[in-house]
């Protein structure tokens, strides 16, 4: 039996478990700095309107 | 002084993110070199033949499942005894890289298994020992995320993370206690390894770079949950606004 095959699904496997496991955070990152500019966005507008 | 600052969320985002990069070049320049000592010139085993070459990913995935584990319960304890929230965020942090090497180990340990005992899985203690891990990791995050209010789901989660540790011995001592088809203990710091060099060094550095893909991927973890957290208050926006 060749052992190629399991080998490359091991590190395959652990490419793309670890791979997400580093991306993940900077992606939810991306999405909550988005959220922060907008509140901020909608802050600034209505204290513009109220003044 | 420096444990006071390091409770101050501002400092802790700012001092971090300057030396985060620097973690991940490490982590890449020794796994390079490790991978490349382990896969291209190390030998095959005599008797496991090249799917020795799965252990350079196994053994320092299950070491960091262990270690990670252990990293988290104290953080928990701490964050219980002395409510420090950015050790809460990093217990909680923790469990997700936790998961994913566990999830590594446990992959990359059945597709060894394999070729050398002819079976992917058996109920073997080390083995769902290790799996029970996986579900403490997994519950962790789950209660983590089932509560709203943040730092009472942090104390929930910190106590469940705290007695689950009990694991830990158990995954340890599992292959001295039962009489199981995973093996011994190659590797001892005291008593010397059984391992050839040839193999123990490649393996000893993709354990060490996988210490620093950790810390590199905890603090930013941490940061980012730190953002979350304070949305509304007056640091994180003049954090943005440096960034513009």
């Amino acid at each position: 039996m060749s052992h190629l095959p399991f080998i490359w699904a091991a590190y395959s496997i652990g490419a793309v478990v670890l791979l997400w496991c580093a991306v993940a955070p900077l992606v939810h990152k991306k999405s909550i700095t988005r959220d922060i500019r907008r509140l901020i966005q909608i802050e600034e507008s209505s204290r513009d309107s109220n003044s | 002084m420096f444990i006071h600052k390091m409770g101050s969320p501002p400092w802790f985002y700012n001092f971090t993110g300057k030396f985060i990069p620097w973690l991940w070049l490490i982590f890449g320049v020794l796994t390079v070199w490790g991978l490349y000592l382990g896969l291209i010139k190390g030998p095959a085993d005599y008797l496991q033949g090249e799917s020795v070459r799965i252990i350079y990913l196994h053994v320092p995935a299950a070491w960091m499942s262990m270690l990670i584990y252990m990293m988290m319960a104290i953080m928990a304890f701490i964050a219980l005894v002395w409510r420090i929230r950015i050790v809460e965020i990093l217990a909680m942090t923790s469990a997700p890289i936790g998961a994913a090497f566990t999830i590594v180990t446990l992959t990359a340990g059945s597709l060894w298994g394999r070729p050398t005992w002819g079976t992917y899985w058996v109920w073997d203690a080390r083995l769902t020992s290790e799996l029970v891990l996986l579900f403490l990791y997994l519950g962790v995050i789950g209660l983590y995320n089932a509560i709203d209010e943040p730092r009472k789901a942090a104390r929930a989660a910190c106590l469940l993370s705290l007695v689950g540790a009990v694991n830990l011995p158990i995954i340890h001592y599992s292959v001295k206690w039962w009489n199981t088809l995973h093996q011994g203990s190659s590797i001892s710091l005291l008593g010397g390894s059984s391992i050839d060099a040839s193999m123990l060094w490649p393996m000893l550095i993709v354990a060490v770079a996988a210490k620093f893909f950790y810390a590199a991927n905890l603090l930013t973890r941490a940061r980012v949950k730190l953002l979350e957290q304070d949305m509304r208050k007056g640091w994180v926006r003049e954090v943005l606004k440096e960034k513009n």
